[in-house]
Formats: C-alpha cells, structure tokens, sequence
C-alpha cells in the first residue's frame, strides 16, 4: 500500500473531526485527490491554485540560491576584498565555500518562515474547519528572500505570526487578504526592528557580530550609501548581476529578469503590472534627473545623491525588480481590471522611487508603494469598471436615440 | 442585594464588558490610540476621563430640566470644559511631569466622544444618582480598555511597566536582552494600538457571539 493510500485512509478515518482538514492538506498536496466531481459538466484543469502557487516557487528559485551565493560571496568579500568586474559565472562567485556560508545562514530563515505560517494556517484551519490553504506557500518562499541575512530567527518568526494572522487570517484567509502578506511581514520588521532592518551591518554575514572588533566588516547597499550621497561603489555590471549586499534574494536583477520572463510565459503574473511600474520608475526617475539638470537641487542638498542617479539605475538597485515582479503581481491584492493594472502598476513605479528618492531614512521605497497601491486597487478597480459603465451606457443611448 | 439595585449595578458593569465604550460602541479610539504607549499616562487619562464624565453626567442630570433643548449642545460642552480645565490645572499643578507628556491630550477629552455620548443618550434622561452610575461605569470600561492596550504596548514596546525594567535592561543587555531579545519599535507607534484594539474586539467577540453585528 502506497503513501497516497495511507493518506486516503487516514483522510477516511479523521473525517468530519477536528483534525481533519490538516490530513487532507497533506493528502491534496502530494496527491490529486480520490475524489472525482459528480454531475453535470465540469471543466478538470491542471493549473489549480496549487499549481499555481508552485510555478511562482519556481521563478522563486534561481533567486534564492543567487542568494545563498551572494551571502557568502559578500561576507567573504568585505574580508577578502572585491573582485572587480566579475564575469556572472565567475568561479570567485560560484563556489562551494560561498555556497555553504549562505546555505547555513539561509536555510533557517526559509525553515522558520514555512514552518510559522504553516502552523498558524493549520491552527486556523482546525479552528474554522476550513481546508487549509495554499495561500503561505508561495509567501513563506518571499519571505526569507526579502529580509537581510542576518536576520534573528525569531524576529522572523514573531513577524511571520503577525503577518500571517493581522494580515490574512483576521481577512478570512488566503484570497481575502486586503495587503500583500510577504510584505506586511516585512513591513512589521521594518517598523518593529529598524537597526536589524537596516544600516550598513546587517546585509552581511556575521558583519554584526564582529562591530567593534579589530576585524569589523560592513557592507552598505547601494541605496543606503546613495542615501548618504556617497558615489556609487559598484558597476553597473556587479548591479545588474547582483553582486551587490542587499536582502537575501533581491539583488540580482538578472535572475529577477529572467523569473519575470517565466512567470509572463507561463502567464502566472501579470506582464502588464511589471511593465507600467517600471515605466512609473523611470518616469519618475526621469523626472528628479530634470530637477536635477535644471539646477534647482545643488550638491549640498541630501536629495542630491538618489535624484542624480541616472532614472534608468533604478531599476537595478534596492527591491524594486523583486518587489515589481512577484510582489505587486499578487493576483489577490493587485488590480483586477486590465485598466487598473495599468495605473496601479505605474503608480507602485513612481511612487517607490519617490519614497526611495524624499525619504531616506525608507531606504525601500518599494514595499510601502506596493503596500499603498494593494488598499487603493479596489478604489481603481471600482472607477475603471464604472467608467465602461458609463461608456456603455452613452453608447446605448446614442443607438437608440 | 446591598448598595446597588440591580438595575443601577447594571450602570456600572454593562460598559465594563458587554456595552464597552470602546470595544463594542467604538468611542474614543483617537484618545486610546494616543496616550496609550505608557501605562502612567494611560492610567492618569482613565482617572481624568473618570471624574470629567462622573461629575459632568451629575451636573447635566440635574440641570436637565432646564436646559432648553435648541442650545443642550453648548450647555454641554461649557461643562465638560470647565471640568476638564479643572483636571489639567490639578495636573499641571501636581503632576507637571506627565500633564506635559499628555500634552493636548487632556485638553481634548473635551472632543472624547464617550462623554457627549454619554450626556446626550443618558445624563439627559436620568436622575443624578443613576447619570453618576452611568458616568462612572463608562469611563471605567473606557479606562479598562486603555490600560489593557497601555500593558502589551509598554510591555512589549519598551520593556518596561510603569517606568519599571521589566524583562531587564536593555542597554546593559541583562535579563531577557542576553538572549537577544530586542523591545518592538512597532509597539510604541499608533498603528499599533489601533491593532492591539482590534485584537482585544476580535476575542471579546469570538467569546460572545451575541456581540457580532452584521
């Protein structure tokens, strides 16, 4: 007797308890369910949100091994020094000594994040006597992607606890939810937790451990340094290929790029989110270029530093791909009209880089944009449908009258 | 059955819980998300909300009769300024300290909807005996609440309850801080209020279904 039978026979056993929809969460994960529909017509169709989910996890991956990558490389860089103008499959990046430093210090965190949202989505689960969501799992992948590597597990956790329940559950569960649940949890450790949230210490491996000491190492990201109007320190080249400190799975715009290519194949996201917030950012950054050109903010000024960086860079620092790509796409919290998706996308674009731009001390702009844009989408959503209302309803009257 | 009838003991205890000024009724959210970050400052509102609607329910209680309806407004609110000046110049006088840590707070029990409610829908009908049950059991639920919110977001924001380090010093890295833990910034901020508020409205209301409204 085979695993799924097993499954199938405690499904049986615990059926109409307490506990039972946490078997069949099991039983529906691993395997389609005995169960056949009955009556009438009916459409059998593989990309269920289950599937769904999975090809998000999918896109999901190249970034978070980059990340592990990148954790080690970065640690092993602010005490070795840098490599200049690494090649993207440089054996300085990828080797085994980088690999195992991210891995020890990132498995963790994707341990604690699944393990917490899982627990809660089961409790709630039990409690409601609903089956237990997918909703967590393509979050519970975000999660450990947006957080800086050196992170505290249980800061994690208390966030994961939060988000899951303030931000999802207490809405009804997954498809409810009014804001992104990846970022609330990252918004709650932004505002609960700053000094582990930002600063020059916390986006490198053990770089908090050793402050103060003879060896200290510090790695700023871009846009804390930007912040601070110091020049850019890094290649265009390191940026887009993302060799740069930075949340664990944020930094490689490459490997973002091509996640987006799969998810618009596959046609899970939506192209014409990520398309009109980048086009937002640009315009917006194009706009502070101007200013700049224009002489009305000198060198002096603390703007000086984010407003002068050429529009199109960006894109390539900070979570902006990241947050464009998987985050404001969430089919539950994004604009449901093609319309809306259009305006809520370049808005989550020029807002971010406005907030990244105006408010230094929220170095990521991104996450507040999307988090604003995700209450407003309804509001979007409601006009543009009644505007085809309207539109309609003029056309009727022409053709009548 | 002793001091109080049951009715009048009913005054008194309905606020505390099933007809809460602010879980069920929400009133004076704006003042609850204000001033509650320490429990010190969340205890002396509670006292000052209690005496401002204790004696301003008894005074518009026997004025009722004589207060001509068109202009009941500016009778009100005449005497919840006068009371509430008497409360922050004891404060200024006494406890100068905290009256500067709530600031305007004080000053703007005067808009507190609790206590208009409360003139208008109750002290206005009532006999004084009844208004003062009345007045002093809502600002008693009021004040519950706030130190209830003041407790979990002193507690878990600073570490501290009523200025006392709690779970050690933070600094000096003593107590719970040697294990790493570190006080929740988010605690200390309004937002943060408002969702300890709505977590205590979200069990008062799975423990009572009777209180889910529609």
């Amino acid at each position: 007797m085979g695993l799924k039978q097993n499954l199938h026979n405690l499904k049986e056993k615990y059926k109409g308890t307490k506990m039972a929809p946490a078997f069949n969460a099991i039983h529906t994960f691993l395997y389609l369910p005995n169960e056949i529909t009955h009556g009438g017509t009916h459409i059998k169709a593989a990309d269920d949100l289950k599937r769904t989910m999975n090809i998000v996890i999918m896109a999901l991956v190249p970034c978070l091994l980059f990340g592990m990558f990148n954790a080690g490389y970065q640690h092993n860089a602010a005490i070795n020094g840098f490599t200049e103008g690494m090649s993207f499959f440089s054996g300085d990046f990828w080797n085994m000594d980088n690999f195992l430093i991210g891995l020890k210090k990132i498995l963790p965190l994707v341990i604690v994040s699944y393990v917490v949202g899982l627990v809660i989505e089961f409790i709630f689960a039990v409690i409601k006597g609903h089956e237990v969501e997918e909703g967590y799992l393509v979050t519970g992948m975000l999660v450990p992607l947006i957080v800086p590597v050196d992170l505290p597990l249980w800061m994690l956790a208390v966030a994961v606890a939060f988000g899951v329940v303030i931000g999802k559950e207490v809405f009804g569960g997954t498809g409810m939810n009014i804001l992104n649940p990846a970022l609330t949890i990252r918004a709650f450790l932004f505002f609960a937790y700053p000094t582990w949230m930002s600063g020059d210490k916390v986006w490198v491996y053990d770089a908090v451990e050793r402050a103060g000491s003879a060896d200290a190492i510090s790695g700023e990201t871009v846009l804390g340094s930007l912040a601070q109007s110091q020049p850019l320190s890094y290649s265009v080249s390191d940026m887009f290929f993302g060799f740069i400190p930075g949340s664990v799975g944020e930094t490689s715009t490459l490997l973002i790029l091509l996640g987006a290519l799969f998810l618009i194949f596959t046609k899970i996201g939506s192209w014409r989110i990520m398309l009109s917030s980048v086009i937002g950012a640009l315009a917006m950054g194009y706009i502070f270029n101007l200013v700049v050109d224009a002489g009305v903010i000198g060198e002096t000024s603390k703007f000086y530093g984010l407003m002068s960086l050429d529009f199109w860079k960006h894109l390539l620092i900070g979570g902006f791909a990241f947050g464009a790509v998987y985050m404001a796409t969430d089919p539950v919290t994004a604009s449901q009209t093609n319309k809306g998706k259009w305006i809520y996308g370049f808005l989550i674009g020029f807002i971010s880089i406005m907030i990244r731009v105006f408010n230094p001390a929220y170095p990521e702009g991104v996450m507040l944009a999307i988090l604003l844009m995700n209450v407003f989408a309804p509001t979007i959503d409601h006009y543009v449908v009644q505007g085809n209302v309207k539109r309609r309803l003029k056309r009727l009257k022409a053709k009548t009258a | 059955m002793g001091l109080l009838s049951k009715k009048d003991a009913g005054l008194i205890k309905d606020p505390l819980a099933d007809n809460n000024p602010i879980t069920i009724q929400v009133l004076g959210i704006c003042s609850a998300l204000a001033i509650t970050a320490e429990l010190k400052a969340a205890v002396v509102m509670a006292i000052s909300v209690l005496f401002v609607l204790g004696a301003g329910n008894v005074v518009i209680s026997l004025m009722r009769n004589i207060i001509p309806s068109k202009i009941r407004i500016i009778v009100q609110l005449i005497v919840v300024a006068t009371l509430v000046i008497i409360v922050d110049q004891v404060l200024k006088a006494f406890a100068y300290e905290l009256s500067k840590t709530l600031g305007a707070f004080i000053g703007l029990i005067i808009t507190n909807c609790i206590i208009m409610g409360r003139f208008e829908a109750f002290a206005l009908g009532n006999g004084p005996w009844k208004s003062f049950l009345d007045g002093v059991g809502n600002a008693l639920g009021y004040g519950v609440i706030l130190i209830i919110v003041a407790f979990f977001r002193e507690l878990l924001g600073s570490g501290t309850l009523f200025g006392f380090p709690v779970l050690g010093d933070s600094v000096e890295k003593t107590g719970l801080y040697a294990f790493g833990y570190e006080n929740n910034g988010f605690m200390i901020m309004p937002p943060m209020a408002l969702i300890v508020v709505g977590i205590i409205i979200w069990v008062q209301r799975s423990r009572n279904k009777a209180l889910i409204e529609d």
